[in-house]
């Protein structure tokens, strides 16, 4: 994958395919006193269906997939890759029948680490594809907070559909606002 | 900073255009959305796909995704479905390729046969 923003998309499909009706995507940037170092940390959680304990220990492993259409599944052990190889962390939490969270953390300035990329295409492209789930993100640093829920958005859009174009181009401009704002001033940065 | 409130605006704007419109006979436009998908492009020609159908003002053509149909290799897939069913699969897309398809198989009904997986596949 060549940025966070991609990850987003591939992993954000695993909760779609848990049926998943709530989906959060989170990116905090802060500083931790304990590794003196500033991490980007993205958290994508989901009230799908969740992994049972025996999965849940194997997910990491690239051939293990739940799907039938090829035999393996390269979501995880991706982004994996892509944390551990900025001196990141990364985890995997669920329980079975209450959902999902995957976190991944960046170390901001390392070499390696990935840049954020077009969050706001891989907002929209999830939103228009899945009108009926409900999308929160959440962008967070020492410049402020951002926060969308599409479910509020809907709600001052009501009587439209959550497919327009002109209401999805909106959103895609709140979002792009939402990062420049949060993340600083190159939108496929993360100011560092 | 843009805030919430703009969306009413929007809504009552594209509330008039909407009432003109119907549902049926709807072509699909599915975009394969797994791993391989994202890694090789899809998403750009998922993009492409929405930004030409709106240029062009075309009704009942519905853009949406699907996981990983098999063949990874052929990524980015995209599969046309019309209303009876009819499936025209077009592997390996570009944002440039998505264009033409929009113009020559959703406007005028043609399919662009060298784009197509029979094509692909007989190049071997």
């Amino acid at each position: 994958m060549r940025d966070l923003s991609l990850h987003i998309l591939d992993i954000v499909q695993n909760s779609i395919n848990a049926k998943a009706t709530s989906i959060t995507v989170s990116m905090e940037q802060r500083y931790t006193a304990v590794q003196r170092k500033k991490i980007l940390e993205l958290k994508i959680g989901d009230n799908g269906t969740g992994i049972d304990h025996q999965l849940l220990g194997r997910v990491e492993d690239p051939f293990i997939t739940t799907r039938t259409t090829r035999k393996v599944g390269l979501g995880i052990p991706l982004l994996k890759e892509s944390a551990k190889k900025c001196e990141g962390s990364f985890y995997v939490k669920s329980h079975k029948n209450v959902g999902t969270e995957i976190s991944a953390a960046f170390s901001i300035n390392h070499i390696d680490r990935l840049p954020i990329g077009d969050v706001g295409e891989t907002m929209i492209t999830l939103i228009l594809s899945n009108p009926q789930i409900r999308f929160i993100l959440f962008l967070t640093s020492e410049k402020g907070n951002f926060r969308l829920d599409t479910e509020e958005a809907a709600k001052s859009f009501k009587g439209v559909t959550g497919t327009e174009y002109e209401y999805i181009n909106w959103l895609k401009e709140f979002i792009d606002d939402g990062i420049k704002n949060i993340f600083g001033g190159v939108l496929n940065e993360v100011d560092s | 900073m843009k805030s919430i409130a703009e969306l009413d605006e929007i809504r009552k704007k594209t509330l008039a255009q909407i009432s003109l419109r119907s549902n049926e006979n709807g072509l699909r436009v599915i975009v394969g959305m797994a791993t391989c998908g994202i890694a090789a492009g899809a998403r750009p020609v998922m993009k492409a796909f929405m930004e030409e159908i709106n240029k062009r003002k075309l009704q009942n053509i519905t853009v949406s995704m699907t996981g990983c149909i098999g063949a990874c290799r052929l990524e980015p897939i995209v599969d046309i479905i019309d209303n009876d069913g009819n499936k025209v699969t077009y592997v390996k897309m570009t944002p440039e390729k998505a264009e033409r398809v929009v113009l020559e198989h959703l406007v005028n009904g043609k399919v662009c046969a060298d784009l197509t997986i029979g094509a692909e596949e007989a190049k071997k």
